[in-house]
């Protein structure tokens, strides 16, 4: 691991424990790991590993039980739920399996969102930074189209553009390939590849080891602990894949 | 909200429909309250009758009309003293055979003033009613009942500006009532004459006292107030003293009244009843649309809360839209309920009352209700964890 560079986020051994009428569901047992700025993680895991109870962790949607969570050097813990949302809203990027885009809106207005929350910025702000993260996924020409007119791939870009606009120390994508074909997967995979190479940090959590296989590093979690935490010695590169691809006729 | 003008227009209707089927409920059911209210006015329930009592003169009990007690200084007293009394009229009355060319009928004539019509709610097809002129010169005029017509007309040509005679005396015709019917014990309304109650006094019946007089309470709920100033005018001008009996008898329209003031009750009754279910109605339809179309938008606000909208965002924007939508759909069904009521009352004929109680009423009542199911399932959503809001199907 690359240890000059800061510390993104330093998990130490979070437990999250949900009561269910009597039971108590131990869903994450003692997770620690840290990840640096500029790493591309996939956490792997089958369902009821703990992944997704870990991802609303990271994502500051919910508190740990036990356990610290710094994110940027912020101790998550102890923040109240709009300290939360104003974390969300300065450090987090989302990119959901389902796009999670608002119907009837324009794609431009979409990105702009997670800005309508901040005050800081002015409405030509808004729309100067919204336009510069649609051109960043290559989406400049459909600035005007609503999710409706767009295919699942281009409507994940948006999503990707929306989570890139509050420039954020983390980019969080849940299954973000798991609604699309294996084609436009590997488009998306290409492009959070390449913001990667931009300096993005990226956790990916996903179920499949073929998207894992692109990630450089793949903690892998089971029944709440991490089982594996490996760098990837072989990162797949998601261009050749596409090109790869037998040629689709259009 | 403006992105999704088919959900906004839907919402905004049920508002629309809500607010505006109150009023016009209402308008025509206040309508129907007051056309019915007015019918039964319209009998001649403020009427009150003055009648001398009977009395007794050296132990013969003497039938009231031959008692002399009534006098012309007792209509003008009542006149000028009792308050609650909106119009007076003495009344002389004799019958006798009335004669026009070949064709004669018994029928009866009546001396009144010039209030007389208005009290008993007569009114005058044909022609004019006599004057206070007439009156002071004691005119040979009349006024013919339509049965009266009939029997003397038998042709059908006009009796205006005929004379007939009555017990050999010569009346002019100079008006033709409308035609009121039987009353309630079958007497024919319509076989009467009237002529100034100066003629009668004078030309056929040869006295100065009146048989009997007719008021007009200023309205049914102040019958009884005006019966007891009556009374109290008519016992100071008579010089009785406390222990003495009244000489006279007033009698108001109690079953009328007591017919109008329960009329009117079950009518209230039935008007709030309307209002009540068609309030409920229409709550209940702008409750559901607003519950729905906001807990439809579960995972929008997810989403907004996700990218750091908190909990006062979500609210302040729903609460906005709620409030636009149901002020907005409040104004629309205002208006639409006005029109409609209108085009009712104008189209089917139906007396439509609109009252600013209805409106107001059902504008708050609509509004209200949608401002708060509009916020209050908007505030379940953003209390939710934002990940189970996204999650919500």
């Amino acid at each position: 691991m690359d240890n000059n560079k800061n510390t993104a986020i330093k998990i130490e051994s979070i437990t999250r424990n949900f009561v269910m009428g009597s039971e108590t569901v131990h869903a994450l047992r003692g997770v620690s790991f840290d990840v640096h700025e500029g790493e591309f993680v996939s956490i792997m895991g089958s369902s009821g590993s703990g992944k997704s109870t870990l991802l609303n962790l990271l994502g500051c949607l919910d508190r740990p039980t036990a356990g610290h969570y710094f994110l940027d050097e912020v101790s998550v813990g102890e923040l109240s739920r709009n300290q939360l949302a104003e974390i969300r809203n300065h450090k987090i990027g989302f990119v959901f399996q389902s796009f999670n885009l608002l119907p009837r809106t324009s794609a431009l207005e979409n990105v702009e969102l997670p800005l309508m929350y901040n005050p800081s910025y002015s409405s030509r702000q808004r729309r100067q930074r919204a336009e510069a993260a649609l051109e960043q996924v290559g989406l400049t020409s459909r600035m005007k189209h609503t999710p409706s007119q767009l295919s699942g791939g281009q409507q994940q870009r948006v999503a990707i553009a929306r989570a890139l606009i509050n420039d954020p120390v983390l980019i969080l994508a849940d299954e973000a390939t798991g609604n699309l074909d294996s084609r436009t997967s590997f488009e998306i995979l290409s492009l959070f590849q390449r913001l990667n190479e931009q300096g993005k940090t990226i956790v990916f959590v996903t179920h499949e080891n073929d998207i894992a296989s692109f990630t450089k590093r793949i903690i892998t979690l089971k029944d709440g602990r991490i089982l594996k935490d490996n760098i990837n010695t072989k990162v797949e590169d998601a261009r050749e894949w596409l090109e790869n691809l037998p040629k689709q006729d259009d | 909200m403006s992105r999704n003008k088919m959900r906004t227009f839907l919402t905004m209707l049920g508002i629309i429909i809500g607010v505006a089927s109150v009023i016009t409920m209402l308008a025509i059911g206040q309508g129907s309250k007051e056309s019915i209210e007015k019918q039964i006015s319209d009998m001649g329930a403020n009427m009150i009758m003055i009648f001398p009592s009977s009395g007794s003169q050296g132990g013969v009990r003497l039938d009231a009309s031959s008692m002399q007690r009534l006098t012309l200084d007792d209509v003008i007293a009542i006149e000028e003293k009792a308050v609650n009394v909106s119009a007076v009229s003495p009344l002389v009355s004799s019958r006798g055979q009335v004669v026009s060319g070949a064709n004669n009928w018994p029928t009866s004539i009546q001396g009144v003033g010039t209030e007389f019509l208005s009290i008993r709610k007569m009114e005058v097809k044909e022609g004019i009613m006599f004057n206070e002129r007439d009156i002071r010169s004691a005119s040979k005029v009349c006024l013919l009942g339509k049965t009266v017509v009939e029997n003397l007309f038998p042709n059908g040509e006009s009796p205006l500006g005929k004379t007939i005679r009555f017990n050999q005396i010569p009346f002019k015709v100079i008006g033709i009532l409308t035609e009121k019917g039987q009353n309630t014990f079958g007497q024919d309304q319509d076989d009467v004459i009237i002529a100034p109650y100066t003629t009668l006094q004078k030309r056929i019946l040869a006295i100065t006292h009146v048989q009997s007089i007719y008021a007009s309470a200023a309205s049914e709920a102040v019958s009884e107030v005006a019966v007891d100033e009556i009374v109290a005018v008519l016992r100071e001008t008579h010089r009785l003293r406390p222990s003495d009996q009244d000489d006279f008898n007033v009698r108001s329209q109690q079953e009328l009244i007591s017919t109008i003031s329960s009329t009117s009750q079950m009518l209230t009754v039935l008007l709030a009843a309307i209002a009540g279910i068609s309030l409920l109605v229409g709550g209940i339809g702008i409750m559901n649309i607003m519950f729905v179309s906001v807990t439809e938008r579960t995972r929008e606000i997810g989403l907004r809360m996700a990218v750091g909208g908190k909990g006062r965002h979500i609210l302040t924007q729903f609460l906005m839209e709620a409030i636009i939508v149901s002020i907005g759909g409040g104004l629309i069904g205002v208006t639409l309920g006005l029109s409609v009521s209108l085009l009712i009352g104008k189209a089917a004929g139906w007396p439509v009352t609109v009252t600013e109680n209805s409106i107001i009423v059902s504008f708050l009542v609509c509004t209200v209700i949608g401002v708060f199911f509009g916020w209050y399932p908007a505030r379940k959503a953003a209390s939710l964890d934002p990940i189970e809001a996204l999650r919500y199907e």
